[in-house]
């Protein structure tokens, strides 16, 4: 992944959503820079998931504005999807397809070629099994894959929504040089984890949202000591 | 370029759900073995008088088809929802209309080979005369095939969010084929009866006209519907 330094990749204000009469967002403020990895800590329910889907487009919030490197994330969200890649909970592969095809069909989709995707394959360590269908994958494996569509993509901002699950401890590394090569590079990452310990490598900052609201922050050397936000920040 | 974007990534779409449908068979078979049991249900309800055999056999076809239809369509979206893959196609760059094309273009070659079945063993089961205008006979069925397949593909896209989709997509389907399945089975009928100078023409025109609706207001709409 090579994106150009970005100065704001994210800058989200006053961001509320509701699911039904339930406000599960109820203003969250972010901003994230170009080449910062920001973790999201939090109870479940707690809407870290339902933030990284509104900067992602795949919801829309109830108030407020999310702008990602510039472009608003509801008026345009085709540049927005341009910018974005987004892991979530579910790998979204394709059980009858071999990996090398469901890889093949990201590259399609993406405009990349065909070529780009044994290098990915190799990089994510499932070359040898590129022609199984990923029925037969552990949960593991096809996280490893996700990975690969995550790398096919080249995005300028990454959102991992829980992405040491079902990773081993060699797949807990993958994931982590996949993050520092993209921060390296200039590409701003939100991940979303319950434990800091496997992402405490590549964190420069944690965000703990409580009740839809964030509740502190902390910097990179991941002391648990939340920094309180200042209210005029919510 | 765009649309050649975008026609790469519909042809991406197609060949992703046919290869998966190719490797699993399931669908296909259950498909077309529901739609020929219901050929030989009618079959037998018809009983023997090879004329009343004959004469319902264009609306037992494509009554066959538009069943067997909705459970492949049904399937086409389900694919997606099983392992959140619908979330990730939707979040790919490039316009959601390259989507609709891709699982149309899917569901067009689904339909047609398991109409292709059920065609064939329809001529046996219902002693159909093939008339000698076979070919205006193929223009019919493929006109009635895109009307079929564009609303529901279009249909199940809608109803693919909701717990109860397999409920929702009839009911929201085959009030909207109605136009569509009269028209082919009227034409067809006439076909089948060697009117081709008379109804055949003007029904055949009007599936043209509902095909070319329909595509154009689905086109147009899928970005709505497939939001999420």
């Amino acid at each position: 992944m090579s994106p150009s330094p970005i100065a704001l990749a994210i800058d989200a204000s006053g961001i509320a959503r509701r699911f039904g009469v339930t406000w599960v967002l109820r203003g969250i403020d972010l901003r994230v820079a170009g080449g910062e990895v920001v973790g999201l800590l939090g109870a479940n329910g707690t809407g870290k998931s339902t933030f990284l889907r509104i900067v992602g487009t795949l919801l829309r919030p109830h108030a407020g504005t999310v702008r990602v490197c510039g472009h608003d994330v509801v008026k345009d969200a085709d540049s927005v999807r341009e910018l974005v890649a987004y892991m979530a909970h579910a790998p979204g592969l394709y059980d009858n397809l071999t990996a090398r095809e469901n890889l093949r069909f990201a590259a399609a989709m993406l405009d990349r070629r065909d070529k780009e995707v044994d290098a990915v394959l190799e990089r994510v360590g499932l070359i040898d099994v590129g022609n199984e269908t990923v029925r037969a994958f552990s949960s593991g494996m096809q996280r490893r894959l996700a990975i690969g569509r995550l790398l096919l993509a080249r995005p300028r901002l990454l959102l991992l929504d829980e992405p040491y699950s079902n990773l081993d401890q060699s797949g807990i590394e993958l994931m982590n040089a996949v993050i520092s090569d993209h921060a390296d590079a200039g590409g701003a990452a939100v991940v979303v984890v319950h434990e800091i310990a496997p992402a405490a490598e590549v964190l420069d900052r944690t965000v703990t949202i409580t009740e839809g609201r964030i509740a502190g922050q902390a910097d990179d050397d991941h002391e648990r000591t939340l920094i309180p936000v200042a209210a005029s920040d919510r | 370029m765009s649309l050649q974007r975008d026609w790469r990534r519909a042809r991406a779409i197609a060949w992703k759900d046919l290869t998966a449908e190719r490797r699993s068979k399931a669908g296909f078979n259950a498909v077309t073995s529901l739609a020929i049991t219901i050929l030989v249900l009618f079959g037998f309800a018809l009983g023997p008088d090879t004329r009343a055999v004959r004469d319902a056999a264009p609306g037992v076809i494509w009554l066959a088809a538009l069943f067997a239809g909705v459970l492949a369509f049904n399937r086409s979206y389900q694919s997606e929802l099983d392992g959140g893959a619908l979330e990730q196609l939707v979040l790919y760059p490039g316009s959601r209309k390259a989507i609709y094309a891709g699982k149309l273009l899917a569901n067009f070659v689904f339909v047609a080979l398991m109409l292709a079945v059920v065609i064939v063993a329809g001529i046996i089961l219902f002693q159909v005369v093939i008339p000698s205008e076979w070919p205006s006979l193929l223009a019919i069925i493929l006109f009635g095939t895109i009307g079929l397949v564009t609303l529901g593909t279009f249909y199940a896209a809608m109803s693919s969010r909701s717990r109860a989709r397999e409920v929702l997509l009839p009911l929201l389907l085959f009030p909207m084929l109605v136009p569509v399945l009269l028209a082919a089975m009227e034409a067809t009928k006439s076909l089948l009866g060697g009117n081709m100078m008379g109804d055949a023409g003007a029904w055949a025109r009007l599936l043209i006209v509902f095909d070319v609706v329909f595509l154009a207001a689905t086109f147009l709409a899928f970005e709505a519907v497939i939001e999420v």
